[in-house]
């Protein structure tokens, strides 16, 4: 299917260090499925049309697939990265890959889709701005439909296409098409989250992956790449209230600086302007933002997902874990936490185990004090009955931390709303949370 | 549409600069490793910028194999004493003199390799704990895996298949005594962002990143700088050629690319147009399909 590989004819028209070059849109997807359901093929097909990969790359995964005695190019060997993954012919871990239009930037958290590797899917859901999820029009809505498009949901990726695959092997039919959306619908109906769009594809044949269909003139919308440029991500980011975990506090003590102290860290939603009024906490003290700096750089405003500094009015004691808020956007203070926690270690989750919690930049120790469900990933029925929380299982657990955590819903902001849990004897991050 | 938007390269930036911060916050003694190549370059940009006005709150330390380009050193030399930060060098040569390695043979010999062993060394004698580098993941597919913050065991062994994984802005950098860490701040950034960043805060790069004629000989189809540090086959022959360097390392890996780019204009559309990655002109990888997951593993960058 890449035979006419020949990448010397394309010549570059376009001036890449104009303007508007060096300004384009980052957007993060992320895709799960399996080797059958043409996930490969369809990451291929992207970066092939749009001309990402290299005649080298090309060359050496030609080179492998034929001394593999493979009768094709295996793209799957371009994100296949590590030697175990070559040999086993999986994806085992989360690989990124690259690719830029002269209208985005994109980058592809490429997960297996297996039900063992929930916690890779997990990983690359939790910075996505989109998850595609892959249909076998043959097949329908299966199972693992229904886990990917529930995980992505969990995480709360902002935005769904649902591409229905292999519309080749199924005549081209409107029909089909319009039945597993259908079907779809009646089971994504109850789940929240994310806005969803449909798109009958071939991935191996390239119809409405790039370039629209000529088979199937009754889908009017757009192609996939189309969809990926064009679907507006920026609010993503800035809903919600302002949030600014302190990471760091920089001090220069030097002549030119005496005095000079400020606070850095990663604006975690809303934005923060010179002169705002603000509160920090835990200690609840109220003050107004003097300056705001990107390195040397002074800004009027800034906003998520920027790394700042803040110079503050007034003197007050602050360190790396307090949060810097706008003072009429209050949050939560809680010792106690109701959240769904992925787990993502071999050693089971322990009942009155102790943890560390880390949440934003601030770590606390904490004991689950219940596992009031298990989700089984494959039926998606909550059972509370199952207490055994194991390797990819997901669950809703209450948490006590031994300090207050000043929190937001993971519905309201996916940073200040989530945690990650982390074994104190291994050091292993063992636990990915979501706070309901 | 929303007025708040970042480009591309701010939130590449942003995302770079909460790493920077997260090693000065969570480590008790970091490195930034430099080569005075264009990726580390970049890395110890973003780290001043982190920090302002304050100083970058780590020392710098370049594995130095003497087979360096003149060029890069002057460069380094002059950087570092730009950022005002402590330079460390250590180097090959000594670890070959101590009998911790042996030099290569043959025609096609090289300190690549070598380099490890001496940063391994080095991370133990001065007691770091954090090594920052400046891989990026669409150099090659083991790095495709890499994490931000990637452990080190207590030999200095990377795990592949067991690497921690890291999620929304959670990086976890705890450790038992004798292990590190190794740092990859620009992980996301690929070749283009890279040029394009230089281009749009002005960076200053070493000057063998642009066009200029010098002393070269072809290898298996690679353009090499001639250089003392190569042994000539008898068929090789030394010309003039108008070239220019896309990645920087040891003069005896790595190759040229013909080239009249002269601004970085024109170097950007170079690259844009350019049908080979970049690390296709380093003789270091190829060596095996694994090579840089074997190398990697052992504790290479």
């Amino acid at each position: 299917m890449y035979k006419d590989f020949d990448q010397n004819k394309v010549p570059v028209k376009n001036d890449f260090s104009s303007e508007g070059y060096l300004d384009m849109e980052l957007l993060r997807f992320t895709t799960a499925g399996s080797v059958d359901d043409g996930k490969s093929t369809l990451i291929g097909r992207l970066l092939y049309d749009s001309k990402s990969i290299f005649e080298d790359q090309y060359e050496a995964i030609r080179a492998s697939s034929e001394k593999r005695g493979e009768g094709y190019v295996n793209l799957a060997l371009l994100t296949d990265g590590l030697r175990a993954e070559r040999e086993q012919g999986i994806t085992i871990d989360v690989a990124y890959r690259y690719f830029a239009t002269p209208k985005r930037k994109f980058i592809i958290a490429d997960t297996p889709g297996h039900i063992q590797y929930t916690r890779n899917m997990v990983t690359g859901a939790s910075t996505a701005n989109v998850a595609i999820i892959l249909i076998d029009a043959r097949k329908g809505v299966i199972e693992q439909t229904k886990r990917h498009t529930y995980i992505a949901s969990l995480l709360r990726i902002p935005h769904l296409i649902i591409c229905i695959n292999k519309m080749d092997l199924v005549k081209f039919q409107a029909e089909v098409f319009e039945k597993i959306r259908k079907d779809y619908e009646t089971f994504a109906g109850r789940l929240e989250g994310s806005d969803r769009h449909f798109i009958p594809i071939s991935a191996l044949k390239g119809d409405n992956v790039v370039d629209a269909s000529l088979n199937m003139n009754w889908y009017k919308g757009p192609t996939l790449l189309h969809m990926l440029e064009e679907i507006p991500i920026s609010d993503d980011y800035q809903k919600g209230s302002a949030r600014f975990p302190v990471q760091y506090v920089i001090r220069p003590m030097n002549e030119a600086y005496h005095d000079f102290r400020s606070y850095a860290g990663r604006i975690s939603g809303g934005t923060f302007s010179k002169g705002d009024s603000v509160r920090v906490l835990p200690s609840g003290l109220k003050t107004k933002i003097k300056a705001v700096f990107l390195g040397e750089e002074e800004l009027e405003k800034a906003f998520s997902p920027m790394s700042i500094s803040i110079v503050l009015e007034d003197d007050i004691d602050i360190s790396r874990g307090d949060i810097i808020v706008k003072a009429d956007e209050p949050m939560v203070v809680t010792q106690d936490l109701d959240v769904m926690l992925c787990w993502m270690a071999e050693k089971k989750l322990e009942l009155q185990g102790k943890y560390l919690l880390r949440h934003a930049t601030k770590e606390v120790r904490c004991v689950i004090k219940e596992i009031t469900y298990k989700v089984n990933i494959s039926t998606l029925e909550n059972e509370p009955e199952n207490k055994t929380v194991g390797l990819n299982d997901i669950a809703r657990v209450v948490i006590k931390t031994t300090a207050p955590l000043f929190i937001d819903s993971y519905n309201q902001n996916r940073s200040t709303g989530s945690f990650i849990l982390i074994d104190e004897g291994t050091n292993v991050t063992v636990g990915a949370g979501m706070i309901s | 549409m929303n007025s708040n938007r970042l480009s591309h390269l701010k939130e590449l930036e942003a995302e770079s600069i909460f790493i920077l911060r997260e090693v000065a916050a969570q480590f008790e003694s970091p490195v930034l490793l430099f080569s005075g190549g264009k990726d580390s370059i970049i890395v110890s940009w973003l780290a001043r910028k982190a920090f302002w006005p304050a100083k970058i709150p780590f020392p710098v330390m370049h594995i130095d194999t003497g087979h360096n380009f003149t060029e890069t050193i002057v460069y380094r030399d002059w950087w570092v004493k730009q950022l005002g930060v402590k330079l460390i060098v250590r180097s090959v040569q000594d670890s070959i003199d101590q009998g911790r390695i042996a030099e290569e043979k043959g025609v096609n010999a090289s300190r690549n390799a070598l380099q490890t062993t001496t940063l391994v060394d080095a991370i133990q004698e001065l007691k770091f704990d954090a090594a920052i580098g400046g891989a990026r993941r669409d150099e090659e597919k083991a790095r495709a895996k890499e994490r931000f913050f990637s452990h080190r065991d207590e030999f200095s062994q990377w795990d592949p298949k067991n690497q921690r994984p890291e999620l929304w802005n959670l990086l976890n950098g705890r450790k038992s005594l004798g292990e590190h860490f190794r740092v990859f701040p620009i992980s996301n950034w690929t070749e283009m962002d890279v040029w394009q960043y230089i281009l749009s805060e002005k960076i200053p790069i070493p000057s063998i990143y642009f066009t200029h004629e010098r002393d070269c000989f072809v290898r298996d189809g690679v353009i090499y700088a001639h250089s003392p540090f190569v042994q000539l086959k008898p068929n090789e022959k030394i010309e003039k050629r108008t070239v220019r360097f896309r990645t920087i390392g040891d003069m005896s890996c790595t190759g040229a690319v013909t080239s009249e780019a002269s601004t970085l204009e024109e170097v950007i559309n170079e690259v844009a147009s350019t049908r080979v990655t970049e690390r296709g002109s380093r003789i270091d990888d190829k060596r095996s399909e694994a090579a840089m997951e074997d190398r990697k593993k052992a504790g290479y960058f």
